[in-house]
């Protein structure tokens, strides 16, 4: 099975790691900017842009802010259109939940629709431990799978991989999985995609169980979108007889008019189109077309927490375009197992510590994994402001304090990496706030200036090890400008 | 207590801030279509859009629909097309092929014998090259559209085409499984680069008919 993120280094140590791959500097190179630019372009088809961008914000806000009654009614909805809702409060009760309800099917293995929910639970590891075989059908989750890899990228899960390393996984692993692929395969993406057709076809038409996530979820209507191009997604919502979806809570908008924002912005932002392929609307069951069986697994896993959390909780409004990773210069370079998460890049940064906790040491790195340029914000289709809430959870694993987490108040303490920028804080507030002992300090520092390191020593080698020391000037300004007034008589 | 207990009541805590009452107004000041046209000009639009995304793009009128339907699936080299048991009757009447009836009880792998579908649709967006389907008796179940590998899709002009993606939302009824197709299948995933034809069909015919 694909790998999983358990047990990751931190960001810094797994970054200096990845940057190091020429490879995979290069393929990340190459496919991120050859989305930014055309990203740019679908954008500026719409000249309203700005105007759905906030529409967005607010609409997920207003979800947010109620999202009980969202919750409730959406049950509501679902429950009267012939779907089942279940409640999940965790990774491990979802799992517990998805397992049972195919195991009652009867059958022993499922066509997936790619699901950044049931990646993050890590169902299919769940699922093959109980002997039901979870078949990835979107071709970056199917290349992933096959690779036996992680995932890389919201959108495109294999945006690591260059078309021939997909070439000859496809060559090595297919036979092991089902139709071996073609003889003598191509490296051309029109043939690659040919063979994942070929190699998937006979799961699609025998499959009896698919499991989904969903983009949306309307409140008043129960209806779910799914939003794809390949045409796995609607083979997986139309052809079995039992539909599992597994969503966050925080996926739905109140209203079906509502949609027309995200359907207008979302597509822009992840595969730069006017709109994707396919899109796959469903309210409960229908008679005689698709899955008898509907069930709604509504997942938290850490949402209640991240939304406790006042400034935090604007990443909740996130609909998983991948835009910010596309942008961001860290991602780029990075890459996206760096990040030991399901979620990388920007919003990764900020959605795993929140959902996961701070208490890890990649959890407690993630938020440093940025250079704070705001690139993400600027792209973000829903406008979080990234950086504010990077800057936050700085504070909170530097500071410690309150935060929930599995719905109880926790008082986190101050992370241990940080004692010496902590003490370094401590000294500045104590010397800004006594003018007398700053001017003394300052005069020496000038004076000594000759004599200072290069680096800083101890617990400091870390910072200055990728930074320069600011020179310390040979006078301190306010000397000079005690001195000089500004430099209006003349001299220097 | 229940799970559904347990995370309403943690969502009620976690939105303690949240005044009772209040209520986050969306202002909807974004537009309802984008530039003004004719629409003369929309549906131009339209089959250019539908272009773009390489759906392949055929305008006729009714009169000439049956000709111009028997002459794809001839050039096609199809011999069984599926067909949506409230269709228009006449638009095959020209054409010399096996009708294969959508019906509940046949198999995904029979469905996959099939080497063509034609089908109506509810609603058709320009600004965006978009059809979408409704399962209404002339467009028939979600997956006759979906399994044979060649789609023809028949838009009536212009009282089935729209500007915008909120007209084309108010236009359509949530109750129904909706199907919103722009272009043939296609991905994104090796390099992302775009690549046409994946698992749904590969090649999408869009017929225009006044």
């Amino acid at each position: 099975m694909s790998g999983t993120f358990v047990g990751m280094p931190a960001f810094p140590a797994a970054a200096r790691e990845a940057v190091r791959d020429t490879t995979l500097r290069g393929n990340l190179r190459h496919a991120t900017h050859t989305i930014r630019a055309k990203r740019a372009r679908a954008v500026a088809e719409l000249d309203d842009w700005e105007r759905l961008r906030q529409a967005g914000k607010r609409i997920k806000d207003r979800t947010l802010r109620h999202l009980d009654r969202y919750l409730v009614q959406l049950e509501e909805s679902v429950t009267a259109a012939g779907g089942v809702v279940h409640w999940a409060a965790d990774a491990d009760e979802a799992n517990r939940i998805v397992a049972e309800l195919v195991k009652a099917t009867g059958e022993t293995e499922v066509v997936k629709v790619k699901s950044m929910a049931t990646q993050e639970i890590a169902l299919n590891e769940t699922l093959e431990a109980q002997g039901i075989h979870a078949y990835e059908t979107d071709l970056a989750e199917l290349i992933v799978q096959l690779g036996k890899d992680r995932p890389s990228h919201i959108l495109v899960p294999a945006i690591h991989r260059n078309r021939g390393e997909i070439r000859d996984i496809f060559t090595r692993e297919m036979g092991e999985w089902g139709r071996p692929a073609p003889e003598g395969l191509t490296d051309t993406p029109a043939d690659l995609a040919e063979a994942a057709r070929l190699h998937l076809r006979e799961k699609f038409l025998r499959a009896k169980v698919g499991i989904s996530g969903a983009n949306f979820m309307v409140a008043e209507t129960g209806t779910l979108v799914v939003v794809e191009s390949e045409g796995n997604g609607r083979m997986c919502l139309t052809l079995p007889e039992t539909l599992i979806s597994v969503v966050g809570i925080e996926k739905i908008v109140p209203t079906w008019q509502d949609l027309e924002v995200f359907l207008q912005t979302l597509p822009r932002s992840s595969t730069a189109e006017r709109m994707n392929p396919y899109t796959s609307m469903w309210t409960g069951t229908t008679d005689g077309d698709g899955p008898r069986n509907f069930h709604l697994v509504l997942l938290d896993n850490g949402r209640t927490d991240t939304l406790a959390d006042e400034v935090g909780r604007q990443a909740l409004r996130c609909i998983r375009c991948s835009a910010c990773l596309n942008v961001c210069p860290v991602y780029e370079r990075a890459g996206g197992h760096a990040y030991g998460s399901v979620y990388p890049g920007p919003i990764g940064a900020i959605l795993s510590p929140q959902l996961r906790g701070t208490a890890s040491e990649i959890d407690a790195s993630l938020p440093y994994a940025s250079s704070l340029c705001g690139a993400c914000y600027e792209v973000c289709p829903v406008a979080i402001d990234i950086p504010e809430v990077l800057v936050h959870l700085r504070e909170r694993v530097v500071e410690g304090g309150e935060a929930v987490r599995e719905g109880n108040k926790v008082r986190l303490r101050p992370a241990k990496g940080h004692a010496a920028e902590r003490a370094a804080m401590r000294a500045a507030r104590w010397a800004l706030t006594r003018p007398g002992a700053l001017r003394t300090g300052q005069r020496l520092a000038s004076r000594t200036r000759r004599l200072h390191p290069r680096t800083l020593p101890g617990p400091g080698r870390a910072w200055s090890g990728t930074r320069d020391l600011p020179p310390v000037p040979a006078e301190p300004f306010r000397d000079w400008w005690q001195r000089t007034r500004g430099g209006k008589d003349g001299a220097k | 207590m229940s799970s559904r207990e347990r995370i309403l009541g943690r969502v009620r805590r976690a939105l303690a801030d949240v005044p009772p009452g209040e209520d986050v107004p969306v202002e909807r000041d974004y537009l309802r279509e984008h530039g003004e046209r004719t629409v003369e000009e929309t549906v131009d639009l339209l089959a250019e859009n539908l272009a773009d995304y390489r759906a392949v793009v055929h305008r006729t009128d009714t009169g000439s629909l049956p000709g111009v339907v028997a002459e794809l699936l001839s050039a096609r080299g199809a011999s069984t097309v599926l067909v949506p048991p409230g269709l228009d009757e006449g638009w095959l009447a020209a054409a010399e092929v096996t009708r294969v009836p959508d019906e509940a009880g046949s198999t995904p792998h029979e469905l996959d014998q099939v080497d063509s579908v034609l089908t109506a649709c509810a609603v058709a967006i320009a600004e965006t090259g978009t059809i979408v389907l409704d399962g209404s008796p002339d467009q028939g179940r979600r997956r006759i559209s979906l399994v044979p590998d060649h789609h023809i899709c028949v838009v009536r002009v212009p009282d089935q085409v729209v500007a915008s993606v909120p007209q084309a939302l108010e236009r359509l009824d949530p109750a129904r499984p909706l199907t919103w197709i722009s272009g043939p299948s296609a991905t994104s995933d090796i390099e992302l680069d775009r690549v046409e034809g994946v698992h749904g069909p590969r090649t999408l015919e869009v017929v225009l008919v006044r």
